[in-house]
């Protein structure tokens, strides 16, 4: 199983290539916001340097979302044209899911929060547990999937699960104050090489999907759509318009 | 320079071997040069260095061309031979969502754009009856227009590229719809003059040769077509404005209202479109001031009256200045029938040939990006992986 993943969510470009759970290239560059013109480069430097066939390739892996609405869709769109092209599958990856998977095996809750702007983060809860019988198996688990909210309802929620917890993430310098002020868990910070997004996470979380689910993980070029959790300014003024005038 | 590399050519190699050598396109794809002698004489053989040094052989007689355009509300895809025969053509609208809103947004327009894309490229390549890998050349529209949307077409561009190492060319918008002439007159060359008027745009300009162009004049403030969208808007004619206004104005005098040809003072042939709408909305006030009926059809018509003189009367002066013998039009507003007769008239007058692509071409395509690609490839006027989308690319920039 080879994958070649994507990553242009956020303030990172990254690709990276996963060969049978073995990671044989991972390349992020996090300078400005210039995914239009490093994303492909970046790629190709990467098909290059392994000397990449890609019709070897089985899968292309992207962080779906959410995150900034232009980054997406550069990613998302550089991914379905390449898949296209070469005729496989997309492996869509949520974009926090992603962030929390860099850190393994922890005791502590994963909570990355992502800047979305207007007094709201990108963010989710996940842990790692010990399941079943198997004395290796641990595993990778969605305490809350993520969502659009206040930083102020993440931090009630972690709360209310009193155990500690370690942020990553963007949102982290914005939101410092505020976790400072009302958290009442133990709490950390993802130092500099684990705390964003990463091309070579995106890779390996998809390959554990592939793993637990086959091919029921992944869709077509066609049918890939970045997932916003937000709908455009413009919806959101219209449906609010039309239900106020339902009301009347 | 993301020419063919090796891995590519190895596909074509294999593509042969399968298909049995029958496929005379594909044999010239993948043929060195010393095969050249007894294969196909007319080939001249334009030569390309890659990035390993080899030479690749690219038909320079019959170059196929996928064009990819999303500026605006449009996802469209084409296959187009040799800049004037269109394979095919396949335009996704959105228009549909943006009336909703009476215009487009670009947020959404965006995220329509990534759902189709590569739908829209399948669909071109299928009723074109060809490969991805027949492409000699990916063109896609990089400016001006949306950058949100532009970013879609640019990045899937790039997608396929890297994929496939078929070369990439960036396509100005305007020098598209320009090229659109190319498509629908075979014969048409170079120099002409130009005038490109759309919803974002209106230019008038002088094509010199293939891809060289001076712009004299362009508009200061709205576009034509953008005038025409705020006009529908405020006599309750809704979006699209252009073909509601024309269809309007066929029940309406063009007479009936009289309002200011805009003039743009110290430059002949720069437009000014702004103080026409003003005059439009002022008109309106006034009558509903005064409890006065307004004849929606009689303003439609006399609004359109007015852009439409100014717009032949600037051709007109280009054409006796410059001694033109040939005058193209262009551009989403084009397809308004006032427009088409009015310049089609003036150019009768003064003896010039006159062209006009069918509606179909006028409005935003892909077909077009295709036909501006062929003359751009056969500069070899190629794009590299880092192409960006530009909002405000200027003409006979890049």
């Amino acid at each position: 199983m080879k994958i070649l993943a994507i990553e242009a969510s956020g303030p990172v470009a990254g690709c990276a290539v996963l060969e049978d759970g073995l990671l044989i290239a991972d390349y992020n560059v996090q300078y400005k916001k210039k995914h239009a013109q490093s994303l492909v480069p970046m790629m190709d430097e990467v098909k290059r340097m392994l000397e990449l066939d890609l019709r070897t390739v089985d899968a292309v892996a992207i962080a779906k979302g959410p995150g900034s609405f232009t980054g997406l869709r550069i990613g998302a769109a550089t991914a379905k044209g390449a898949a296209m092209a070469m005729d496989r599958p997309i492996i869509p990856v949520p974009t926090v899911d992603s962030i929390a998977y860099n850190l393994f095996a922890t005791d502590s809750l994963l909570c990355p929060l992502m800047d979305a702007r207007r007094q709201q983060v990108y963010t989710g809860i996940y842990g790692w547990s010990r399941e079943g019988a198997d004395p290796a198996g641990l595993h990778f688990s969605v305490l809350r999937p993520q969502c659009v909210i206040p930083v102020t309802e993440i931090i009630e929620d972690l709360n209310a699960r009193e155990k500690s917890v370690i942020f990553m993430g963007d949102g982290v310098p914005v939101s410092r104050e505020v976790i400072a002020q009302q958290l009442k868990v133990p709490y950390s910070f993802a130092p500099a090489h684990l705390d964003r997004q990463r091309a070579a996470a995106v890779a390996a979380l998809a390959y554990a999907y592939w793993q637990e689910q086959g091919n029921a993980c992944m869709v077509s070029a066609d049918d890939f759509r970045p997932e916003y959790l937000r709908l455009a300014q413009a919806e959101q003024e219209h449906s609010e318009r039309r239900n106020f005038s339902l009301l009347l | 320079m993301q020419d063919m590399d090796m891995q590519n050519k190895d596909m074509q190699e294999k593509d042969l071997q399968e298909e049995g050598m029958q496929n005379k396109e594909m044999q010239n794809k993948g043929m060195q040069n010393e095969d050249m002698q007894n294969k196909d004489m007319q080939n001249k053989g334009m030569q390309n260095e890659d990035m390993q040094g080899k030479v690749v052989q690219s038909r320079e007689d019959r170059i196929t061309i996928l064009a990819i355009e999303s500026s605006c509300d449009e996802t469209a895809a084409s296959v187009v031979v040799n800049g004037r025969s269109v394979l095919s053509n396949v335009i996704s609208s959105q228009i549909d969502i943006h009336t909703l809103y009476g215009g487009v947004v670009p947020e959404i327009a965006s995220r329509k754009h990534t759902e189709r894309v590569t739908q829209v490229i399948r669909q071109a390549l299928q009723e074109a009856g060809k490969k991805l890998e027949e492409m000699d050349a990916i063109a896609v529209t990089y400016g001006p227009g949306l950058v949100g949307p532009l970013l879609i077409g640019v990045s899937a561009a790039k997608g396929l590229c890297f994929a496939t190492g078929i070369p990439l060319i960036g396509v100005h918008h305007i020098e598209g719809h320009i090229s659109a002439n190319y498509i629908s007159s075979p014969e048409l060359e170079p120099p002409f003059a130009c005038l490109v008027v759309s919803g974002g745009h209106t230019h008038l300009v002088l094509v010199r040769d293939y891809g060289v162009y001076e712009i004299l004049g362009r508009t200061q403030d709205d576009a034509a077509g953008e005038a025409f969208d705020k006009v529908a808007r405020e006599i309750g004619l809704g979006y699209p404005g252009g073909p509601k206004i024309d269809l309007a104005s066929l029940e309406g005098d063009p007479h009936a209202i009289t309002f200011p040809r805009g003039k743009v003072s110290g430059s002949r042939y720069d437009f000014s479109f702004s103080g026409m709408k003003s005059a439009v909305l002022n008109y309106l006030n006034t009558s509903r001031m005064k409890g006065i009926t307004v004849n929606v059809p009689d303003v439609a018509a006399s609004f359109q009256q007015a852009v439409v003189d100014v717009l032949v009367s600037h051709a007109a002066d280009a054409v006796d200045q410059y001694g033109l013998k040939k005058f193209a039009l262009a551009g989403g507003v084009a397809a308004n029938t006032a427009l088409r007769a009015g310049m089609r008239q003036m150019c009768e007058e003064k003896g010039a040939a006159f062209y006009c692509p069918p509606p179909v071409l006028c409005t935003d395509n892909a077909a077009m990006i295709g036909s501006a690609a062929y003359f751009e490839y056969r500069k070899g006027g190629f794009s590299g992986l880092d192409l960006n989308a530009v909002p405000g690319l200027r003409l006979g920039q890049r």
